[in-house]
């Protein structure tokens, strides 16, 4: 197992490696350039020469790759091109709110979904299961934003119980934090309860089937005993799969949701920097959200192997 | 939950921004706070670098001024009284009494000529300052003097301006690092103090009452005069979507918009919890502009065609509203509010004449290459512009290309000189605001020396000898026979095409009293009743 | 990554070889029946066949020119001269409607073309080489970590926004999901005694995967085609929501509502229009998905 793990991390370095180079590459060979962008409309081209050479943008391109790759093996990101802060101390700033708003979502999913997913897996072909699973199909198809707004709409201007905007780290105190995710939280969460109920329901379905089931049916265990103690049981490898499958999906929701309810996370950050051609913070960030992928794909791959012995690289 | 090396480092990296939180948030206690939205989010902290509007209203809170302009654009001490020579050769500076640094120190002398020396690199109207200077010296702690080779007003329009990049001083310490590399640092003498700690660039300023900043004696006016903090606290945040701030604004969760968008000001109008403000100051002009280096545009009668095709009313109906009282036509190059308005060509420029405009084309045998129409997509007030003005060119018979990219690829490619397939471009619109547009030294959009002037290129000597002209006339009506001189030259020449004036609506909370109108939005002399 | 689409998108390779269905002559007239069987799959089916109508047939419902404008007229009402009123800059909300239909659906089409042609590439070339496998699939595997909506903004600012930008923006983060389940289709066959047997006959490659190996992967990519079909179209309404889709000029869905979110609570018909299609549309074609699924792919069908 050991062998195994070390090996699987090892095969991360070679697609971390690909994503750098992809992503400079895309980065650099885009128009816009920081300078002008500091500079402003007056500046002249001595000035913007000189801006350049300061920010290292005369550099040949590979040497630029080759000085970025060895910076961040020894840990250094670099500094914004824009704000002149390390861009360490930038992700610093914006992960607190991309990973508050990740995790809430994430359990918001989970808890709404296992139980739809079991109730509709258990009412198999009526009504109760035919709805969840068209409401599951409707969560996919509504962009966040419209839900996001609607509930802005709903639960903010009219009701009045959330906040329309913003965020309060934990520190604040958690009524501070946990009101401010709330709307949030659950726009972002649709596709993903789509996603797991889903999931979820097929698995519980295909375990239900199974003759141990039926031996504990035989036995005279009640309903719900059969569905929460053995068919969910039995059931957990491929949700905890796809639990996280949906981490990993979640980074890109979460650049519209920190948008529409002005979270000062991640996504912004990124998105703001890539307006400003701010490269070297952008090429961090997208770093750093690969690095999350591949690892999460990786403990997949460990689940899937620790239930699974026949599976081996 | 999941742990990788680097995943481990970031996790507590985001503890460690709770914990930050933690320290900043005993500020929020202060009695007072105004938060408020601003039209751009403030990422760089050295007003030297950029023309930024963002930074320059930053730096209005954090640093001060030698001289400041009043409300009616007259030149009044601020930091520094004057004295000139009899000859008009030598200006005295002398500072006022209680000038202090943010960390405590006095101010002097010699961190203001350090702070004129590193800004007078970079601006405009700064480096004609420079030109003429022979000596900056200072004489003790508290004065200084420049001496300049001919007699010239301009030492004190530069020193007051308060657009392009303003002349803020700074410790000599701060002041002495090369204008190529960007401070980071923020101790001004300004009334408010900025808080570092509390800084995410993109995201959110603070800044505090300064209690070591002592006003002037005389009224606000301007951004001359007292500048009094009312508030312990003012925080800059940014929205990017536009609807969340108005939402925000009306629950209460923060107090003042800068700029709202005008299709929004329905939410607003006619509730007594608000209020709307138009500073007049921060009104802007659209104007439009080509390359003359390019054909067909290097064709003065095709500019001509351009500037008949354009008519400024749907311009302003998309970005304000139809018929809305927040927009005006203006034929005036250098804007309908100065002293400089002009009527020539006026039905020309301010209405479309599509069939005057294909007369041209025909005329000089248009072949209907398509026009490079750069269009920026993600600023508010720049949006509208490219479909308005693409329509009304086809309209004329022109066949268009509108290119549509961020504003940093239209910042980019405006700077190409290249044919268009080889990333060049034909046309691009823009604004300025109105303090900008009324300095015909200063003002961008006229400046016409060829290669040394802005994107387009336009080369017409007349202009620029009477920009040389007007920069050392001292008399009032000379000064505006040449500003009319040079506006009918740039409209003959098509150096740039007004595109009517719009004014930015400011929307504050009713517990807010603003403060004076200014060319920036400044925080000075503004209350907020609990 | 950029919008999720039904399918699992990092499933190990390893749990796909056994989908070996290759489908037989019968089964078209199971599928075609299959989906006329349920409610919902016809529904679904009539809701695709009158958006396509009405994409096709845009010029001739009553429309006007969708890019015309008029700021004159802006922001107006419902009325005969403007059946859904007009938007900020006064054209026609009806006709950009149904204008946009062409753009979402092209959108939809040339973005499956794109990545299923592609991915089919690198995924016979990476199932059937074994030198390629190393080099290609871990360019695959970088492309795929990179999260799809950051990519794709980065690539419409390289290369300005336009509809093939856009297009090629949003099919290159699909491209390894399509290579990964083509490869693990084709490592599957590849040891079957029918392929063996050909190649020992002295088959050519290009004609062996053309023959042999490529209809096995018919069905599953069926199915994953409607799915990017339907994550496409959302993924171009976010793209355009974040200011980086096709040129605003260009009527198309997410355009609209991008432009509309401004006055949502003022009038929010102008979001709301152009919302329902898109969410119509997505909703069918994931729905007509599903029907394909469970008859082409009984084992996809089981997981899911």
């Amino acid at each position: 197992m050991g062998v195994f793990i070390l090996k699987r991390l090892l095969s991360a370095v070679p697609v971390l490696f690909m994503v750098a180079v992809i992503v400079f590459l895309v980065l650099r060979l885009s128009p816009g350039d920081p300078a002008v962008m500091i500079a402003g409309p007056n500046a002249t081209p001595d000035q913007l020469a000189a801006l350049r050479d300061a920010m290292g943008l005369n550099e040949p391109l590979l040497t630029q790759l080759f000085v970025w790759l060895g910076q961040i093996l020894s840990g250094d990101f670099g500094v914004s091109l824009v704000s002149g802060q390390p861009v360490t101390h930038l992700i610093m700033d914006r992960f607190g709110p991309t990973l508050s708003l990740s995790i809430v979502t994430l359990i918001i999913a989970v808890v709404v979904a296992i139980p739809l997913g079991v109730v509709a897996a258990w009412q198999q072909g009526k009504l109760l299961d035919r709805l969840v699973m068209a409401g599951s199909v409707l969560g996919f198809s509504v962009p966040v934003f419209i839900i996001g707004y609607t509930m802005i709409l709903i639960f903010a201007r009219i009701l009045g119980w959330f906040p329309v905007q913003g965020y309060k780290p934990l520190s604040d105190g958690f009524g501070e934090f946990a009101i401010r995710l709330v709307l949030p939280a659950v726009s972002l969460s649709f596709p993903y309860i789509a996603l797991i109920a889903r999931i979820v329901r097929t698995n519980v379905i295909e375990v239900m089937n199974e003759d141990y089931i039926r031996t504990a049916r035989a036995k005279g265990l009640t309903e719900r005993g059969v569905l929460m103690g053995h068919a969910l049981g039995n059931a957990a490898v491929p949700i905890i799969t796809i639990i996280g499958v949906s981490i990993a999906m979640l980074i890109g929701g979460v650049v519209v949701t920190e948008s529409v309810f002005n979270i000062p996370g991640l996504g912004r950050l990124v998105l703001e920097a890539v307006l400003a051609r701010d490269y070297t913070v952008i090429q961090s960030v997208i770093l750093l959200f690969s690095t999350i992928y591949v690892f999460i794909n990786l403990v997949v791959d460990l689940l899937y192997s620790l239930f699974d012995p026949r599976i081996r690289y | 939950m999941f742990m990788s090396p680097l995943g481990s480092r970031f996790t507590k990296a985001a503890l460690l921004s709770f914990a930050i939180g933690a320290t900043t948030s005993t500020t929020a206690f202060a009695e007072t706070t105004v938060t408020a939205v601003m039209h751009a989010p403030l990422r760089a902290l050295d007003p030297a670098i950029s023309s930024a509007y963002i930074l320059r209203n930053y730096a209005y809170m954090v640093y001060d001024t030698l001289l400041a302009l009043d409300a009616d654009g007259n030149i009044k001490p601020q930091m520094a009284d004057w004295a000139v020579s009899d000859d008009g050769l030598t200006y005295t500076f002398t500072l006022r009494d209680g000038l202090m640094w943010h960390d405590g120190t006095p101010v002097t002398a010699e961190d203001c000529v350090a702070s004129i020396a590193r800004w007078d690199q970079v601006d405009k109207t700064g480096q004609v300052m420079a030109s003429l200077m022979n000596d900056m010296s200072v004489v003790d702690d508290k004065t200084f003097t420049m001496t300049f080779s001919e007699p010239t007003a301009v030492v004190l329009t530069a020193l007051s301006k308060p657009s392009g990049i303003a002349p803020f001083m700074m410790p000599k310490a701060v002041a002495s690092t090369p204008v190529s590399e960007p401070i980071t640092s923020s101790i001004g003498s300004g009334p408010f103090k900025f808080v570092a700690d509390a800084y995410q660039p993109g995201v959110s300023a603070t800044f505090e009452k300064f209690d070591g900043y002592i006003p002037r004696d005389e009224p606000s006016s301007g951004l001359a005069g007292a500048k009094e903090v009312l508030v312990d606290e003012v925080v800059w945040t940014t929205m990017p979507d536009p609807m969340t701030a108005a939402s925000a604004l009306m629950t209460g969760e923060i107090d003042f918009i800068e700029q709202l968008p005008h299709d929004l000001l329905p939410l607003v109008e006619g509730n007594p919890d608000f209020q709307l403000k138009i500073f007049a100051k921060q009104g802007s002009q659209n104007l439009a502009r080509m390359n003359h280096t390019l054909p067909p545009f290097d064709n003065p009668e095709m500019r001509k065609a351009v500037m008949l095709a354009l008519g400024q009313q749907p311009m302003l109906d998309a970005q304000v509203g139809a018929g809305s009282e927040y927009g005006n036509t203006c034929p005036a190059v250098l804007g309908c509010g100065s002293a400089y308005a002009s009527d020539y060509l006026a039905d020309e420029i301010v209405n479309p004449h599509p069939e005057a405009a294909k007369k041209i084309l025909a005329e000089q045998g248009y072949d209907g290459t398509p026009i490079l129409l750069m269009h920026a997509t993600d600023l508010a007030n720049l949006t509208p512009q490219g479909p308005v003005i693409a329509q009304q060119l086809r309209d004329a018979g022109f066949t268009v290309d509108m290119v549509s990219m961020d504003w940093a690829s239209v910042v980019a490619r405006r700077g190409s000189k290249a044919t268009i397939s080889d990333g060049g471009w034909n046309m691009f619109s823009t604004t300025n605001v109105l303090p900008d547009v009324d300095d015909p030294i200063g003002f961008i959009g006229v400046a016409a020396g060829g290669d040394t002037a802005w994107f387009g290129w336009p080369d017409v000597p007349e202009i620029e000898q009477a920009r040389t002209d007007f920069a050392s006339v001292a008399d009032p009506d000379e000064a505006k026979a040449i500003a009319l001189k040079i506006d009918k030259l740039v409209k003959d020449n098509g150096v740039m095409i007004p595109m009517g004036e719009f004014s930015s609506v400011t929307v504050a909370s009713s517990a807010i009293t603003l403060g004076v109108d200014a060319e920036a939005p400044v925080f000075w002399n503004l209350s907020k009743s609990e | 990554m950029t919008t999720p689409t039904l399918t699992e998108p990092s499933v190990p390779a390893q749990d796909l070889p056994e989908m070996t269905t290759v489908p037989e002559t019968g089964t078209v007239k199971a599928t075609l029946r299959a989906v006329f069987s349920t409610w919902a799959a016809r529904i679904s089916l009539i809701v695709v066949v009158l958006i396509v109508a009405m994409a096709l047939l845009a010029p001739w419902l009553g429309t006007q020119d969708p890019v015309q404008i008029a700021p004159g007229e802006r922001l107006q009402g419902s009325s005969l001269a403007h059946f859904l009123g007009t938007d900020s800059y006064g054209r026609d909300v009806y006709s950009r409607v149904a204008y946009g239909a062409r753009i979402s659906l092209a959108v939809g089409a040339g973005t499956v073309v794109i990545s299923v042609l592609l991915g089919i590439f690198f995924g016979v070339l990476t199932g059937y080489f074994r030198w390629a496998d190393l080099i290609v699939m871990r360019f695959m595997d970088g492309l795929m970590a990179i999260p799809g909506i950051l990519l794709a903004i980065a690539l419409v600012a390289i290369s300005g926004a336009t509809l093939t930008t856009v297009l090629i923006a949003i099919a290159v983060p699909e491209i390894p999901r399509v290579a990964r389940m083509v490869r693990a289709v084709i490592l599957g066959v590849r040891t079957e005694p029918y392929v063996e047997a050909a190649t020992c006959l002295g088959t050519g490659i290009w004609a062996m995967v053309w023959r042999h190996l490529l209809p096995s992967t018919l069905a599953p990519l069926l199915v994953q085609g409607t799915y990017i079909f339907a994550s496409a179209i959302m993924t171009e309404s976010i793209l355009s929501f974040l200011g980086a889709g096709i040129p605003p000029e260009t009527p198309s869905w997410g355009n609209m509502m991008a432009e509309g979110r401004v006055y949502f609570l003022l009038k929010p018909e102008l979001i709301l229009y152009p919302g329902v299609m898109v969410s119509l549309t997505v909703l069918s074609v994931n729905m007509l998905g599903d029907v394909l699924r469970d008859q082409l792919d009984p084992r996809m069908a089981k997981r899911l």
